[in-house]
């Protein structure tokens, strides 16, 4: 019953831990417009904007589509804001394609961003507040004790954490939009780097920046208008689940395997390492790569690190992870998740520039997010269903 | 595409001040009322869409906790938007049209007390131009009504008669804020809070929350005798700059009302948010709704007015009035943001 969508225009801002020369509406309107370019239109061919981001105190900024409603050309059309915590990128991607899916919509404009240097997220993440669990010292010291439990189960040796830290930052020195360009990262580098929540090292942590992702995705008959190919959108799913309760595993979530399954089902994958070609995954501290490689399915419970170890998920490896430097090299949290999209989108197109994987057909595109419980993925080929 | 038809719908008490009771008990009542009423249970639902504003609370990623209501393991397949969960709604039941889902349960929930309501919201303005003016949501909003009554488009007399009628039939509501027999002179005698607007012609500052089952028709008839049909839905948003706006009527609300097919058929009732008395009167006309529509036979917003729900409200009070017999067919309405800057229009109808 559902319809066929795809993605017609992505666009990107350069990404960097303060983008001083924008506001928040310059910094929206620079990604909106470069999709659009990229989609061959005008603001008026845009049906609906659909927006997401992380809290709204990130900013300080209370229901920001009300105030990027002029920046993104939403004046007399519907919009949506959505808000699923660190996923919201990934979600906000999932829901905008949904009013075209439902054949609702033709073609809309979706805009995920953050722009950190406006206020201070580690703070806005600290608030305590009265019978609930406090999030001290923010992401990091929240999934610690996760990443320590995955090394305890798997036994997985401690350079696996800095080679992912290695890669991706390797990666993104092909990525010119990339927030972290540090070209002579080496192990020791990172391995050298201060401990800030024991295992996870300085260099193993994402950074924090500002920037903006937009995707402009249509349905089935004005898929091929534009000037570029389309990416088409085989599966999309979201999952939730709670944050503490017995038998919830934090380390291997079950929210993220029933997600993946859920998508590859849609996208008629049967093994994942085999058919696809590569995947744009959350993992804003090291580890989370040969965590989440178990988690969606590429590898075996207990073996995800070996794929990294092996580096097989390299540009060329048999799953490149990340290739454009991932969140380890950019994180504006609200757009990390649609980046994730973006990108394996990127690579389906062939537009990606120097990290092109060669001949990508299949994608996954994935985001989580608040103590690994929500997530949202897709997959998107070049192929048309 | 496939039609969307409301189940049920509930809400808490309307109050001023819940005082110690928090967001998530507040939603397990309402939730486990609503679930235990139709009969169902909450893994009968395919899609759970939520609507919130971590700002009330005062802490980032507050929503989080609330998902708890529905007691999410094994996992579920669940969204939120920070809006009122009227756009929440709005997104559920485009899953719905999708086919993914065949039902959906949508809750909102808001607990202003614990802070200043009306300087929290001015953060929702232009964040350089007009937030560093700490313009709040009652300035601004007397500042429209100032100049609807400079440019006559209303009197203070008709936001009086606004709000003595959504007193009155407030009175219908069990558990509302503010319900009682006024006169509009007895009001007109009331001082001005923020000049031209009085404290009455505001609406006042819930604590509560409120939940919504929808379905597709067929599994909506399984799940009660008279299922709402909603037959038009669409929402509009308009600029955000005060000045590039007149302000004096809802062009936003205007097409969201042609796109949702307001007028293809008789409207006989309509329950519209308006926080202010006066923009009911700009909301009744941009919808094109004449002197024989019933507005607001709940009391509306003026009534009770639960940030991140009431808007959810004004489309579960409008079904539950055809659900009783008293309609066939009507209207809701939902706003967000400063004077009415983004609106949504649904057309709710008895299923036949």
């Amino acid at each position: 019953m559902s319809r066929l969508a795809a993605v017609v225009g992505i666009g990107q801002t350069e990404y960097r831990s303060a983008r001083k020369d924008v506001s928040m509406g310059g910094l929206v309107n620079e990604a909106a417009r470069r999709a659009l370019e990229d989609a061959g239109l005008g603001w008026d061919d845009i049906d609906a904007v659909i927006i997401g981001k992380a809290p709204d105190m990130f900013e300080g900024v209370l229901m920001p589509e009300l105030y990027l409603a002029d920046a993104l050309g939403a004046s007399g059309k519907p919009m949506l804001r959505v808000h699923t915590a660190g996923s919201v990128g990934g979600s906000t991607a999932v829901v905008a394609a949904t009013h075209v899916t439902s054949g609702t919509f033709d073609r809309i404009l979706t805009v995920t961003f953050e722009k950190q240097s406006e206020s201070n997220a580690m703070w806005a993440l600290s608030i305590p507040r009265p019978f609930s669990m406090h999030l001290n010292a923010g992401a990091g010291g929240h999934f610690a004790p996760h990443i320590r439990e995955y090394m305890r189960r798997t036994g997985a040796p401690a350079h696996v954490g800095p080679m992912v830290a290695v890669k991706d930052r390797k990666n993104a020195l092909k990525n010119p939009l990339a927030h972290l360009q540090i070209p002579d990262i080496s192990l020791d580098m990172v391995m050298e780097s201060p401990m800030l929540w024991d295992p996870i090292r300085f260099l193993e942590s994402c950074p924090s920046s500002d920037g903006a992702c937009a995707l402009v995705i249509s349905n089935e008959e004005l898929a091929n208008k534009g000037p570029n190919k389309p990416a088409w959108i085989r599966g999309m799913a979201m999952r939730s689940e709670t944050m503490t309760c017995k038998g919830r595993d934090e380390v291997n979530p079950q929210a993220g395997s029933d997600c993946a399954k859920d998508i590859y089902s849609q996208a008629g994958i049967s093994n994942p390492l085999k058919e696809v070609d590569m995947a744009e995954v959350y993992v804003p501290f090291s580890w989370y790569e040969p965590m989440w490689l178990e988690n969606l399915g590429f590898a075996n419970k207990g073996e995800g690190w070996k794929l990294t170890d092996a580096g097989e998920t390299e540009i060329g490896g048999s799953i490149p992870f990340n290739c454009s430097g991932g969140v380890l090299s950019t994180n504006a949290i609200g757009a990390s998740g649609m980046i994730r999209f973006a990108e394996s989108a990127m690579q389906v197109r062939g537009t990606a520039g120097e990290h092109q994987v060669d001949g990508a057909k299949m994608a996954v595109g994935h985001a989580y997010g608040a103590s690994a419980q929500f997530f949202a993925m897709w997959a998107v080929s070049s192929e048309k269903p | 595409m496939r039609d969307v038809a409301i189940v049920n719908y509930r809400q808490t008490p309307a109050i001023r001040n819940s005082g110690s009771t928090n967001e998530l008990q507040m939603l397990e009542s309402v939730i486990q009322g609503v679930i235990a009423e139709s009969g169902v249970s909450l893994s009968d639902m395919d899609f759970v869409c939520s609507g919130s504003c971590d700002y009330l609370a005062g802490a980032a990623f507050a929503f989080v906790e609330a998902i708890e209501s529905v007691g999410p393991f094994p996992p579920i397949k669940e969204s939120h938007v920070e809006m009122d969960a009227a756009w929440a709604l709005y997104e559920a039941v485009l899953k719905i049209r999708t086919g993914e889902a065949d039902s959906a349960l949508i809750y909102g929930f808001g607990k202003s007390s614990p802070g200043d309501l009306r300087s929290v919201l001015s953060l929702q303005l232009d964040p350089y131009y007009l937030t560093p003016l700490w313009l709040d949501t009652i300035s601004a909003a007397a500042l429209q009504a100032a100049q609807c009554l400079d440019r006559g488009v209303l009197s203070e007399d008709d936001m009086a008669a606004v709000v003595a009628r959504s007193r009155a039939n407030a009175k219908s509501v069990p558990g509302t804020q503010l319900s009682g027999d006024y006169s509009v002179a007895d009001l007109l005698a009331e001082p001005t809070y923020v000049s031209p607007l009085r404290m009455h012609d505001c609406a006042p500052i819930t604590d509560g929350a409120s939940v919504m089952i929808i379905a597709t028709p067929e599994k909506a008839k399984q799940w009660c005798d008279t299922p709402v049909l909603i037959t038009g839905l669409d929402n509009r948003i308009e600029s955000s700059m005060p000045t590039l706006r007149d302000l004096t009527v809802s062009s936003s609300t205007e097409i969201a009302g042609q796109k949702a097919g307001v007028n293809d058929k008789t409207v006989e009732f309509a329950e519209l948010h308006a926080p202010f008395s006066h923009q009911e009167i700009l909301l009744q006309r941009a919808l094109g709704l004449d002197d024989g529509v019933d507005i607001n036979p709940s009391g509306g917003a003026l009534a009770a007015n639960t940030m991140m729900a009431a808007g959810l409200d004004r489309i579960g009070h409008a079904a539950k009035l055809i659900q009783s017999g008293k309609y066939a067919r009507g209207v809701a309405h939902a706003t967000s943001g400063s004077c009415l800057q983004h609106n949504l229009v649904a057309v709710l109808e008895a299923a036949s």
